[in-house]
């Protein structure tokens, strides 16, 4: 069993959201991460799939469809051990606390679904401790699949898991990929310790949740700056459309 | 599980198997050519042998395909921009160097043994262990790691001194490179030094990996005639099998 980052004695904490494309994740963590900048904590956030470097040749071949199960899996690991060694394990040896939207769960179902033999993995990202609090954001599949689907015309091809040819029609193999990676995150709830959260409630209601739990978890008085660092000025909001694109594409 | 001996002569062409999971849904049956392997250290004449063997199985008759490290459609380029910077660490590096390995695999070395060509790897998976071991990694994730990759027919390591692999690789480019000289090791801030450890640190773990792999140790201070010979004779038994 991996051990978390308070366990292996890191000063900082980790937290990482992990749901389906269009669970409302990625404006939670927002959410989060913004109540906790108020607050006047060191905080740190990363996001899956966006590590500069290997960025590059993702796209690459995602666009030209070079990737296979194999070399999917491998190359996001890549982006993962990037984010890890050069960002996450030195903030949180700074004592930050660093949420990730999206952490090695996302691989474990992903490339599951794909064919890749779990064990292999699992060992591939056994590098990696367990977040300190994880969130799963579960929605009905049907709720997830509709706010993706809707207004958007064109499904891109490794998204939709058309690499596994469940079916020609793109909409309908959406359906059945994204219906069996629900079933392998369900089936890895305990196991990693998710904090399963109704995705199917409105924005504030899951934030209320999310924050009061955070709170009760972390000891967040040890993360404070001691420093008060001028404000910065209030950050842009992503286009929610784009952002769940942009997540959808990892 | 126990590995056994890769020694071309011991084993016989229905005996393919990956070193681990290896790749999903692929018929090992299906895989009729062969599957050699040529590695060393930068200057083990490893390019001049491969070059001397693609001529002769052509003029024999075969169909000869040539993979190599950091030759991937998928992640070349990124990888050489990586290695430039020095910006990566290890796992990082590890994991994009495995990548290129895969990408290779799947869309060169497969079909190609699918289609009964013999193909010729520059290095395979035991340099990218090797490199890695050397500094520190997990052995365990390694072999991991590497459970995607296909046994090859024969493995030849060309085993040149350290010495020797100096005056060759300084004569070639009157240099020597920051990475075969494990510079990023630390061993000693003079490049010669570091070139000489790190390379033997290198033939130790070669040495350690051959036991478990069970590839051909072939005395690469020879000459290349000599070295073409010993590799033709093993190469010809090989084929020799049905």
């Amino acid at each position: 069993m991996m051990k978390t980052f308070a366990e292996l004695n890191f000063p900082g904490r980790l937290i990482a959201v992990e749901g389906l494309d269009g669970s409302g994740k990625s404006t939670q963590i927002y959410l989060l991460k913004r109540w906790l900048e108020a607050e006047g904590i060191k905080v740190y956030f990363s996001e899956w799939n966006s590590s500069e470097l290997v960025k590059s040749a993702t796209s690459k071949g995602k666009k030209r469809e070079l990737l296979t199960p194999t070399t999917f899996s491998l190359i996001h690991a890549t982006d993962f051990a990037d984010r890890y060694e050069r960002h996450l394990l030195p903030l949180l040896r700074a004592g930050y606390v660093v949420l990730c939207d999206r952490y090695i769960f996302t691989a474990f179902a992903r490339d599951v679904t794909r064919g890749c033999p779990p064990d292999w993995v699992r060992g591939l990202y056994d590098f990696a401790a367990q977040p300190d609090l994880t969130f799963f954001f579960k929605a009905d599949l049907e709720v997830s699949l509709n706010r993706i689907l809707e207004g958007r015309p064109k499904l891109k091809f490794f998204e939709a898991g058309m690499d596994l040819r469940l079916s020609s029609d793109p909409y309908e193999s959406f359906r059945i990929f994204q219906g069996r990676i629900l079933a392998q995150y369900m089936a890895m709830s305990e196991e990693f310790d998710f904090v399963v959260t109704d995705a199917n409630q409105n924005v504030e209601t899951q934030q209320a949740a999310v924050r009061k739990l955070v709170g009760e978890r972390i000891d967040l008085e040890r993360f404070r700056r001691r420093s008060p660092l001028p404000l910065p000025p209030p950050a842009q909001r992503t286009n929610p459309v784009e952002e769940i694109e942009e997540d959808s594409a990892a | 599980m126990k590995t056994q001996p890769a020694g071309p002569t011991s084993r016989r062409t229905n005996h393919r198997r990956f070193y681990g999971h290896g790749i999903p849904r692929v018929r090992l049956e299906e895989l009729a050519g062969k599957l050699i392997v040529v590695e060393g250290a930068d200057g083990s004449g490893r390019s001049t042998q491969i070059a001397r063997l693609v001529d002769w199985l052509e003029a024999s008759g075969h169909a000869t395909v040539q993979v190599g490290l950091k030759r991937s459609t998928l992640v070349s380029a990124e990888l050489e921009k990586a290695q430039e910077g020095n910006i990566l660490s290890r796992t990082t590096l590890s994991l994009f160097y495995a990548t290129d390995f895969a990408d290779q695999l799947e869309n060169i070395i497969l079909p190609a043994l699918k289609a009964g060509f013999i193909v010729l790897s520059d290095r395979y998976i035991y340099t990218l262990m090797a490199r890695d071991m050397v500094r520190g990694m997990d052995e365990a994730w390694l072999k991991n790691l590497y459970g995607i990759a296909l046994e090859p027919d024969a493995v030849f390591y060309l085993e040149v001194e350290a010495e020797e692999l100096v005056q060759r690789n300084l004569s070639k480019k009157a240099a020597l490179d920051y990475w075969e000289s494990g510079m990023d090791l630390g061993l000693s801030r003079d490049m010669f030094d570091s070139f000489l450890k790190y390379q033997m640190s290198v033939q130790t773990i070669f040495r350690q990996l051959q036991k478990t792999y069970g590839f051909t140790i072939v005395d690469g201070n020879r000459s290349v005639e000599t070295i073409t010979e010993t590799l033709w004779e093993k190469i010809r038994a090989l084929l020799a099998e049905k």
